[in-house]
């Protein structure tokens, strides 16, 4: 008890303190205070001095957030009138931070759109629009591809599937080619993007009724989920999920699976952590598709930046926001964290679109889709990834999976029905 | 004169009287207040998005099988941890007591550390042991020929993972009060019970049981209530998970309350423990009355001498 008061007193100080030099060396300077999440946040500092230098009288604070208490700090900030003017947020949860009142609109002519802005990537843009008005820029993208052992699969006679049929088939030559407790691909039990991505691709709407509803025991999503659920069954990813392997690229290397559905923060791992002699051995792919229209959609997904509606310093933020989002911007955060820039002039500079790995991420942003744009969605999202869980492991069938997703999602969104009803009859009270 | 000294008690108590109603009574009141509403995201946004919805949340609740989940793992817990971690710490206070014992202060301290380590630390370390192919726990079983189990992986091992994990961090406590229970057990009824022939065992169960009754009660509710709490173990090992095996009905409230922003819900949930926790600790202080109250002569003076442990413990 007393040692955290002491620590409590012991950062009250500092803060303090800190408040003391900054006003120091500010002098008439307007200071824009800005959380950047995870890696960024480590990195961004680095991008300061040139915008300081370049916009005099504006000054740039930056705090790194965890990305795993973002969420939560940034709604108790908001409660609590302390936000950032600028910040940084999964692109996902934008319609969840419009319900809460805390982003400004970004509409000109106070916040035109960037110049030569028209090479961001569309679905991530979309991501970003919510009822015609954008909330957000992107600033970096993030999308699932295949990550496939190249070796392995050139055994078999496989290429880099590109239909659903040429995946289980590449799978299930790549299984008996293996050894005995080997497997085909690695799923996390409870992530709900895999599942979603092909649902995507099967065509399905996730949520009907002006997105009031659950639509998860339409023809298309059973479809998808099924395809998801038989790659368990038929043994071709362990029903054990990620504790099968040590760590995931050691599994990986040691060819327990041979494919992973995953992002581009792997791309570095990869490098980093795969044995040198498998430097060669793997490669990435776009996501396969149900029929012949490769490739397949995947997540449009990655972060924004966002201004804070209760800002007082507005303008200055803005520069600050479009200066990140100028390509030399993105390139230079591609050169320091590795992120994969949301605009296509930031690729062709640094020659992303022809990369070994990255060509892959390239074709597929060409190809991503948006997932529904509504505050819920997280926690459908998550109810997902439980109702997966639970069918995988033979806890409920595909019928009962995907009714209790159906009744649960409902429930999730009642409050959301509740609202769209009343303004609806205020709409209807107004009209008269 | 006579004014001043009656004034004078609430004078003193006054200060600490408005900090804990600043503090404690007026949250509880709020956030009885919040268990009414639908207090949502949508409500933080603008308070014209709130309903008041009166018992509602409480009827949702009982009817929520994640809730019946996450109240059938607490019991769970509360059921195999609490007795295991008072038998654990029992004898460990018996142990680092015992008059053979060399070191004892060393023995106590050893036996304390995990209470004073950091959870999150701690749990990290623990994930490696539990690790189902590399963990020091599943190579020791190999060793005698068990098959490996995957602690954390399968919602059948996950909560008794969780409850070895947490006995071992958190019987330091309780054995650091059984110790001082132990030592105001005076020495002459020792003495007395051996000149009448006792042994180890009979002076356990005649002199030491029944004077360390009260101690043991005290240690009995403070663990049962901590353990109807458990959240920090579950939370940073596995997230409730998997497939909410190891899901506590505080783990539920903070996932409903600080994820998702139902506050409102969350707050029903907290009462509902709330009731649940006081019930079963007014059922088991009234049949300790009893208990003492049967054995009426023996128990007086210990009691006095228990409760001044107690005292002391808390």
């Amino acid at each position: 008890m007393s040692d955290a008061l002491r620590t409590c007193l012991l950062a009250c100080g500092l803060v303090v303190l800190a408040a003391g030099c900054d006003a120091d060396d500010d002098g008439a300077a307007t200071v824009v205070d800005f959380w950047a999440l995870g890696r960024e946040g480590e990195v961004v500092e680095r991008l300061v001095p040139a915008f300081e230098e370049r916009t005099p009288g504006v000054r740039v604070r930056v705090q790194q957030i965890p990305w795993s208490a973002a969420r939560e700090k940034l709604i108790t900030a908001l409660v609590a009138g302390t936000m950032p003017d600028v910040f940084q947020l999964g692109s996902t949860w934008v319609a969840e931070f419009l319900a809460l009142g805390a982003i400004e609109p970004l509409a000109a002519p106070r916040f035109p759109a960037p110049a030569g802005g028209d090479d961001f990537f569309a679905g991530i843009l979309e991501a970003n629009v919510i009822d015609g008005t954008t909330w957000g820029l992107p600033w970096y993208v993030d999308t699932r591809v295949l990550f496939y052992r190249s070796d392995l699969l050139s055994r078999t006679g496989c290429r880099a599937p590109r239909t659903w049929d040429e995946w289980l088939g590449c799978m299930e030559a790549v299984r008996r080619e293996a050894s005995g407790d080997a497997f085909a691909i690695l799923l996390p039990l409870t992530e709900w993007e895999t599942p979603v991505i092909l649902a995507m691709q099967s065509g399905a709407t996730l949520l009907r009724d002006d997105d009031q509803r659950g639509n998860f025991q339409s023809a298309e999503f059973r479809r998808a989920f099924t395809l998801y659920l038989s790659l368990f069954e038929r043994g071709l990813a362990p029903r054990g999920g990620e504790a099968t392997a040590a760590n995931v690229y050691q599994g990986f290397a040691e060819g327990t699976f041979s494919f992973l559905v995953t992002g581009p923060w792997n791309l570095s791992q990869f490098r980093e952590r795969l044995p040198a002699s498998l430097a060669r051995a793997w490669a990435t792919a776009p996501m396969p598709a149900p029929d012949g229209r490769w490739p397949g959609v995947s997540l449009a997904g990655g972060a924004s930046l966002a201004l804070w509606r209760g800002s007082k310093v507005k303008d200055a933020a803005w520069r600050w926001m479009q200066y990140l989002v100028e390509p030399a911007q993105q390139a230079e955060l591609n050169r320091l964290a590795g992120d994969l820039p949301a605009r296509a002039s930031a690729w062709r500079e640094l020659a992303l679109d022809r990369g070994e790995h990255t060509s892959a991420f390239w074709l597929q942003l060409q190809h991503v889709r948006p997932t529904p744009r509504i505050p819920e969605w997280e926690r459908i999202a998550a109810e997902i990834g439980r109702r997966a869980e639970a069918a995988i492991r033979g806890v409920e069938t595909v019928d009962q999976a995907l009714a209790a997703l159906d009744e649960n999602v409902d429930r999730i969104l009642a409050k959301r029905r509740w609202l769209r009803a009343r303004a609806a009859r205020e709409r209807a009270g107004d009209a008269p | 004169m006579t004014e001043l000294r009656s004034r004078a008690p609430y004078v003193l108590v006054a200060p600490a009287l408005l900090a804990i109603g600043a503090f404690f009574f007026v949250p509880i009141l709020a956030a009885l207040a919040l268990s009414a509403t639908d207090f949502d995201l949508y409500a933080l946004a603008d308070p014209d998005n709130l309903r008041v919805v009166g018992l509602d949340n409480y009827a949702r609740l009982l009817a929520d099988p994640v809730f019946r989940t996450a109240l059938a793992n607490t019991t769970y817990f509360v059921v195999v941890a609490a007795p295991l971690s008072i038998a654990v710490s029992l004898g460990a206070a018996l142990l680092v007591s015992a008059r053979l014992t060399r070191f004892p202060s060393l023995f106590r301290t050893v036996f304390f550390l995990p209470v004073v380590t950091t959870l999150v630390a701690a749990a990290v370390v623990w994930r490696y042991l539990y690790h189902p192919r590399l963990g020091l726990l599943n190579r020791a079983l190999a060793w005698l020929g068990i098959a490996p189990i995957d602690w954390l992986g399968d919602p059948a091992w996950a909560m008794p993972a969780i409850i070895l994990m947490s006995v071992w961090k958190n019987f330091g406590f309780n054995m650091v009060i059984f110790v001082a229970g132990l030592q105001s057990i005076p020495t002459r009824l020792y003495e007395a019970a051996s000149i009448d022939g006792a042994g180890p065992v009979a002076r356990f169960l005649h002199v030491t049981a029944p004077m360390l009754a009260p101690t043991f009660t005290f240690v009995a509710l403070m663990t049962m209530i901590g353990d109807f709490q458990l959240f920090s173990e579950p939370y940073v090992m596995t997230q409730g998970g998997p497939g909410d095996a190891t899901l506590s009905v505080v783990l539920l409230m903070y996932r409903e309350g600080f994820r998702w922003w139902n506050l409102g819900y969350a707050a029903a949930t907290a009462f509902v423990l709330f009731i649940i926790i006081l019930v079963l600790t007014s059922v088991a202080l009234a049949l300790r009355k009893r208990a003492a109250g049967a054995a009426e002569g023996a128990a007086a003076t210990n009691a006095g001498a228990g409760a001044a442990t107690a005292g002391a413990g808390a």
